[in-house]
C-alpha cells in the first residue's frame, strides 16, 4: 500500500479499493514503526488524522469526492497548521499551537488530503542537513549514518522511506531540492509567487518558496496544481492562472533545447559527473538537444545568498521575543533581559549566526557593502539566467555537488556546509522554478538531476521530467530500512 | 544673539476603517487587544497587505498641499525592539514616499509665510504600553498597531513657536477638511514632534538639534518648544554644547527632559519590506482623486471674503475648522440673511457656547436650520437681539426648537402699527401731565413712555416702532 | 570585524553572547564574511539592486473589517497576560 504512488492511490480511493481510514491507519502504523530510525517527524497528528479520515470517507460513500480526498500528507512544521503544533525545527515554537492554518495547508486540506503529522526540519529552516533542528537529526534512509539533506530532511527521508506519499516543503536556497537529492526523491520548488507564502514561517521572504516531494514527476504535478495561484493574503503571490500541471506534464512530450551550464560541471565529483553524463546521453537518444551555456556568475550565489537569507531573516526573526508567543525566558528583571534570554535559549546556534551576520549585513556603514552589493549580484545573475532562457527551454544539471555526506561532518564548518547549495542558491535569487528527480547513485546513495526552468515554465520542468521517469527506473529504487 | 529654527514631524492617524496592512478594525477605545489579528500580533508567518483608502488618502493629502505624488514608493522595515511593536519591526517608507515635496502658507498678524514640506510618508502606528497598571510589570495592549498613519516632515523653516503652532493648526485643519483624519489629538490620531535648534543670528548653518517627542495639544507644542528654546540659550550662553537627543516633554511640570535610553546608539537597518512591493499609482488614480478633492481651506477663505463680504479677520475664524465653515454655509442656505449677521452670531454667541460646553461642531445641540430660523427672526424684527440670546440658550442647553420657545412664550414682538397706536394713544390720555413736561422741553421722558408701553405690552413691543409713534404723537 | 562589533550587533539583534563565546563567533562571522566579499569580484557601479524576484506591484487591499475578536485564542497558551493585556517587566524609560 505504501509503495502507491498518489495518482495510483487516488484512483483506488475513488474506486472505492480502499478506504481512506484504512490508508491513514497503514501510513500511522508505519511511521510508528520505522521513523524511530529516521526522525522525520516531530509530530504525528494521528488523532486529527483519524477524524478526518472518517469524514472524507464518509464524503466519498455519500458520492462527493474532493480532488484529492483522503490521501495522507505530511506537511513540513514550517507550515502554520490551526490547534496543531507548529514548531519551526526550533525550541522557540517548541509548544506553539497556531491559531490558524497557512493557504497551502487551507488548500490541500480543501483538496481532501489528511495531514498525517509534521516533519522535522533545520531550525527555522536555516541549514542544509537537518542538524540544526532542536529534535534532533534526521537520518538518510538510504544510510542513517547519512544526513537526508535540508532543510526540508523530514519530508524528503519521509517520502524517500515510504512513511508518506507525499510532503511539503520550502525552499529558501535548495531546501527542498538539495535533500530530494540526497534522499533519492522528486521535489519541485515552483517560481517565487506561484504558491502563497501566507501561513509559511518565514525564513528570507524575497526566496522563500513553498514546494513538494513526491516519488514521482506526475505527483509533483498533481499536488502542485493544488497548492498554487494567488492569495489576497500574499502581496508577493501572482496572479497568473495556475495550469492543470497534471494535464499538461503528460501531454505528447516535445523536443526541447537544454542547456548545460559549464560552470556546474567545472570540478564535479568524478563519479556524479559520470552519472549526469549517463543521463544526457539518455535524454540525447531520445530527442533533447543539449546546448553548453555559460552562467558565470552564477559561483556568487552562495555569496550574495549568505548576505540577502541572513539579512532577511535576522528582520523576519525579531518577532521572536517572548512577549505574545514563543519561548520565554523566566525571572527575567528587565525588557531588555527578557529579548535577549528569550531569544539566546530559544535559538540554536546557526539561527543565531544568521541573525546576526544579517544584522551586521544591514547595519549603518555596511549596508551599501553588504545588503545592495548582494542585490546587485542579484540581478546580476538573475539577468544571466535570463539571457540563457532566450537560447534554452530548460538548463539541466546536477541538484548537489555531491551524494549525502555523514552526520555531523560538516557541522564544524558552516562554510562546506552552505556549499552543499552552490547549485541551488541561484535559482533563489532569480526567482526561477526548479526540480530534482532521481537521476543515479553513488555509494548507494542517492544523486539528483536538477532542471531549472524559466518563470512560470513549471510545465515544461515537469514533462522533462516526467518523460524522463517514463524511460528511466530511478524514482522507483527504495532504500532498505531495517525491519520493513 | 540666538535665532531658533523649528521643524516639526507630524504623525497623522487616517481614518480607515481597517488597519493599514490587516483586515482588523481601528476604531478607539475597545477592549485591549480585541482589534489586534493575527497580522498586527506578528504571528509566525503572516503577511501584510496594504489598505488601498489609505493610499488614496495619502494622495489626497498631497494633491492638497501641492506635493509630488511618486510612483513606485517603497516600503520598508525600521528595526528595533519595544514591547508595543509586534514585529520588531515597523512597516514604514524610506528612501522613496509617497508625497515628496509641498508647502503650507501660514498667516499670523496679517503676515503670510509659506512653511516647505520635505515628504509625506505612510507608515503602521504601534501599540500602546501601560505602565502604571501592574507593580512591577508594563501592560500592552496592541489595539492601535498597524493603524494607519502618515507622517509630515517639515522642512526647519519656521523660526518662533507661535509659527510652528500656526503650521500645525493649519495642517491639522487641511486633514480634517480632506476627511482623512479625525485630528482627534486627547485620543492621540495627530501628533507631533518638534525639531529644535538655535544658530547665532545671521549664520545659515543649523545648530544641534534635539527632538521633543509625542507633543499632543497646540499649547503644548507652543511650551515644549519655548522651553526647548531657553533651555538650549542658556547651554550656548555658557559656551556648553548642545548635544543630540531625544527629549520628552512633560506638561505637568512644563519642561523637556532627556529619553536618552531609548535611543542608545539605535541603528534602525531600514531595507525594503520584502513581504510588499511598489505601490504603483497611475495618472487616472491621481486624476480621479483631483476630481473629488473637497474645497481646501485657502480657496474657501478666497471664496467668502468675496462671495459673503466678510472680513479676513472673520473668515479665517470660519474657515478654520470645515465643520464650522460647512455650518455657516448650512445656516446661511436658501435664505436672504445677511451673511455677516450670521457670521457675528456663530463667532460670538454660538462658539461662545461652544466653547462653554466644550462641544465640536458635529455635536453642537443647535441645528444650522434652527439657528436660521432664530435668525431669521431677528432680521424681520419678529424678536429682538436680546430675546435671540435667550432662546439660543435655551436652545443650546435645554435642545429646545425656536419655533417652540418664540411661540409658547409669546415672545413675539409687536410691530403693528395699529395696535401700538391704541396703546399709545391710552398711554398719553392717562399720563396728560408728563406729556405737558415733555412738550415743554423735557425730551428726557421719552424713556418713561417707552417704558409704559413695553409695560403694557409686556415686553413685546418692537422699540423702534415705539419710538416712531411716541415722537409722532407727542409732538405738540 | 571586532570584539566591539560583535557586541554592538548581538545587542541590536538581542542575542545574548557569553564573553568566552565572542572569539568563537568572531571567527565563525569573519569566515562568512570573506565568503561573502566574493560578490566584489564582480563590478556592479550600473547594476540596479534586485528587491524582488518578480517585476511585480503591490495590490491594494479594499478597506474592510474581516478580522474578528480572537483574543482569547491568540493570548490561549501566554500565561504571562492578565485581563487581556501582554505583560512585560516594568519599562522605565
Amino acid at each position: 500500500m505504501h509503495n502507491k504512488t498518489v495518482s495510483e492511490l487516488k484512483k483506488d480511493l475513488k474506486d472505492k479499493k480502499i478506504s481512506s481510514l484504512e490508508l491513514t491507519n497503514h501510513f500511522i502504523d508505519r511511521i510508528k514503526s520505522i521513523d524511530p530510525q529516521l526522525n522525520s517527524f516531530v509530530s504525528l497528528t494521528e488523532e486529527y488524522a483519524i477524524m478526518q479520515a472518517k469524514k472524507i470517507d464518509s464524503e466519498i460513500a455519500k458520492g462527493s469526492f474532493r480532488p484529492l480526498a483522503g490521501i495522507p500528507l505530511a506537511q513540513k512544521d514550517i507550515f502554520c497548521t490551526k490547534g496543531i503544533r507548529t514548531t519551526c525545527g526550533s525550541k522557540m515554537l517548541e509548544n506553539f499551537i497556531s491559531p490558524y492554518d497557512a493557504t497551502v495547508v487551507e488548500k490541500l486540506n480543501d483538496a481532501g488530503m489528511i495531514i498525517i503529522g509534521k516533519t522535522n526540519m533545520d531550525e527555522f529552516a536555516m541549514g542544509s542537513s537537518n542538524e540544526t533542528s532542536y529534535f534532533g537529526d534526521v537520518k538518510n534512509p538510504w544510510n542513517t549514518d547519512y544526513v537526508p539533506g535540508g532543510s526540508s530532511g523530514g519530508s524528503a527521508a519521509s517520502v524517500s522511506a515510504r512513511l508518506i506519499p507525499c510532503s511539503t516543503g520550502t525552499d529558501t536556497g535548495g531546501s527542498i531540492r538539495q535533500p530530494a537529492s540526497l534522499t533519492g526523491v522528486c521535489g519541485i520548488k515552483p517560481t517565487y509567487g506561484r504558491v502563497s507564502r501566507y501561513g509559511m514561517i518565514a525564513f528570507a521572504s524575497s526566496l522563500d518558496q513553498a514546494g513538494v516531494f513526491t516519488r514521482t514527476a506526475e505527483d509533483c504535478a498533481i499536488l502542485l496544481t493544488h497548492i498554487s495561484g494567488y492569495d489576497p493574503k500574499d502581496s508577493t503571490s501572482s496572479k497568473k492562472d495556475t495550469p492543470d500541471y497534471e494535464q499538461e506534464c503528460k501531454r505528447k512530450f516535445t523536443n526541447m533545447t537544454i542547456g548545460i551550464p559549464i560552470e556546474f560541471l567545472d570540478g564535479l565529483d568524478n563519479k556524479v559527473r559520470e552519472v549526469f553524463d549517463e543521463n544526457i546521453k539518455v535524454l540525447e537518444k531520445n530527442g533533447c538537444k543539449f546546448k553548453k551555456i555559460s552562467l558565470k556568475s552564477s559561483r556568487l550565489g552562495v555569496s550574495a545568498y549568505q548576505v540577502v537569507a541572513p539579512a532577511e531573516c535576522s528582520s523576519n526573526l525579531s518577532r521572536f521575543d517572548g512577549v505574545r508567543f514563543g519561548h520565554r525566558a523566566e525571572n527575567v528583571k528587565s525588557i531588555d533581559e527578557l529579548y535577549k534570554k528569550s531569544r539566546s535559549e530559544g535559538f540554536g546556534q546557526e539561527v543565531k549566526r544568521r541573525i546576526l551576520i544579517g544584522t551586521y549585513a544591514l547595519s549603518a556603514g555596511y549596508y551599501d557593502a553588504y545588503y545592495l552589493k548582494a542585490q546587485k549580484i542579484r540581478k546580476v545573475i538573475s539577468n544571466e539566467f535570463a539571457q540563457a532562457f532566450k537560447e534554452v527551454d530548460l538548463i539541466l544539471g546536477p541538484t548537489a555537488p555531491d551524494c549525502a555526506f555523514k552526520i555531523g561532518e560538516k557541522t564544524n564548518d558552516p562554510i562546506a556546509m552552505y556549499l552543499s547549495d552552490v547549485f541551488t542558491v541561484s535559482t533563489n535569487l532569480a526567482g526561477l522554478p526548479a526540480m530534482s528527480l532521481p537521476m543515479g547513485f553513488k555509494d548507494n546513495l542517492p544523486l539528483g538531476l536538477q532542471i531549472i526552468g524559466n518563470h512560470f515554465d513549471e510545465t515544461k520542468i515537469l514533462s522533462l521530467a516526467h518523460h524522463y521517469q517514463q524511460i528511466t527506473d530511478w524514482h522507483t529504487k527504495k532504500p532498505k530500512i531495517s525491519g520493513d | 544673539m540666538w535665532e531658533s529654527v523649528i521643524g516639526l514631524e507630524i504623525h497623522v492617524q487616517l481614518n480607515t476603517k481597517s488597519k493599514i496592512f490587516s483586515p482588523a478594525s481601528t476604531d478607539f477605545g475597545s477592549s485591549q487587544n480585541t482589534q489586534a489579528c493575527a497580522i498586527d500580533l506578528g504571528m509566525p508567518g503572516v503577511l501584510p497587505v496594504l489598505n488601498e483608502e489609505a493610499v488614496i488618502m495619502a494622495i489626497k493629502f498631497g494633491i492638497a498641499i501641492g506635493a509630488d505624488i511618486l510612483d513606485d514608493s517603497i516600503f520598508a522595515r525600521k528595526n528595533y525592539f519595544y514591547p508595543d511593536l509586534p514585529k520588531g519591526y515597523q512597516i514604514s517608507q524610506f528612501e522613496i514616499p509617497i508625497v515628496s515635496g509641498g508647502s503650507m502658507e501660514i498667516t499670523i498678524d496679517n503676515k503670510t509665510k509659506v512653511v516647505n514640506i520635505t515628504r509625506a510618508h505612510l507608515e503602521e502606528d504601534a501599540g500602546k504600553s501601560i505602565h502604571d497598571l501592574y507593580p512591577n510589570e508594563s501592560a500592552i495592549d496592541l489595539n492601535r498597531a498597524g493603524t494607519p498613519l502618515i507622517e509630515i516632515v517639515s522642512e526647519p523653516e519656521m523660526e518662533n513657536a507661535a509659527e510652528a503652532v500656526q503650521y500645525l493648526k493649519n495642517i491639522h485643519s487641511l486633514v480634517r477638511y480632506l476627511g482623512i483624519s479625525d485630528g482627534n489629538m486627547q485620543e492621540g490620531s495627530f501628533r507631533c514632534d518638534a525639531n529644535v535648534s538655535l544658530k547665532k543670528q545671521g549664520v545659515d548653518k543649523l545648530g544641534t538639534r534635539a527632538e521633543i517627542k509625542n507633543i499632543n495639544s497646540f499649547k503644548y507644542v507652543e511650551n515644549a518648544i519655548n522651553h526647548e528654546i531657553e533651555r538650549q540659550a542658556r547651554i550656548l550662553e555658557r559656551g556648553d554644547k548642545v548635544i543630540q537627543e531625544t527629549r520628552l516633554y512633560d506638561p505637568s511640570k512644563n519642561e523637556t527632559r532627556s529619553m536618552r535610553s531609548k535611543v542608545e546608539a539605535n541603528d534602525y537597518r531600514y531595507f525594503p519590506d520584502p513581504d510588499l512591493l511598489p505601490v504603483c499609482i497611475s495618472q487616472d488614480l491621481i486624476k480621479n482623486i483631483k476630481s473629488n478633492m473637497p474645497e481646501l481651506p485657502s480657496t474657501k477663505k478666497i471664496r467668502f471674503i468675496s462671495q459673503y463680504g466678510l472680513s479676513e479677520y472673520d473668515t479665517i475664524i470660519l474657515v478654520s475648522d470645515r465643520e464650522l465653515s460647512e455650518y455657516f454655509e448650512n445656516t446661511l442656505k436658501t435664505s436672504d440673511l445677511n451673511p455677516k449677521l450670521v457670521a457675528n452670531w456663530i463667532i460670538t454667541e454660538v462658539l461662545a457656547l461652544a466653547k462653554k460646553t466644550y462641544l465640536s461642531v458635529k455635536d453642537y445641540p443647535v441645528l444650522a436650520e434652527d439657528l436660521r430660523y432664530l435668525l431669521s427672526n431677528i432680521s424681520d424684527e419678529t424678536i429682538s437681539n436680546k430675546q435671540a440670546k435667550e432662546v439660543l440658550e435655551r436652545m443650546w442647553n435645554n435642545n429646545e426648537k425656536p419655533r417652540d420657545i418664540i411661540e409658547n412664550e409669546g415672545m413675539k414682538q409687536i410691530s403693528n402699527i395699529d395696535e401700538l397706536n391704541k396703546i399709545v394713544d391710552n398711554i398719553i390720555k392717562n399720563h396728560y401731565k408728563s406729556v405737558e413736561e415733555y412738550q415743554s422741553g423735557k425730551d428726557k421722558l421719552l424713556g418713561f413712555f417707552v417704558g409704559q408701553v413695553m409695560k403694557a405690552t409686556q415686553g413685546q413691543a418692537n422699540p423702534k416702532v415705539i419710538n416712531q409713534i411716541l415722537k409722532e404723537k407727542l409732538k405738540k | 570585524m571586532n570584539k566591539e562589533t560583535i557586541i554592538k550587533i548581538s545587542d541590536l539583534a538581542k542575542i545574548d553572547i557569553k564573553d568566552s563565546q565572542i572569539d568563537d563567533v568572531l571567527i565563525s562571522l569573519e569566515k562568512i564574511l570573506n565568503l561573502v566579499d566574493e560578490m566584489n569580484s564582480v563590478d556592479t557601479d550600473s547594476v540596479t539592486p534586485m528587491s524582488h524576484p518578480l517585476n511585480l506591484k503591490q495590490e491594494l487591499r479594499k478597506d474592510m473589517v474581516t478580522a474578528s475578536n480572537e483574543r482569547e485564542l491568540f493570548q490561549k497558551n501566554n500565561k504571562y497576560t492578565d485581563n487581556g493585556y501582554y505583560k512585560v517587566p516594568k519599562i522605565i524609560d
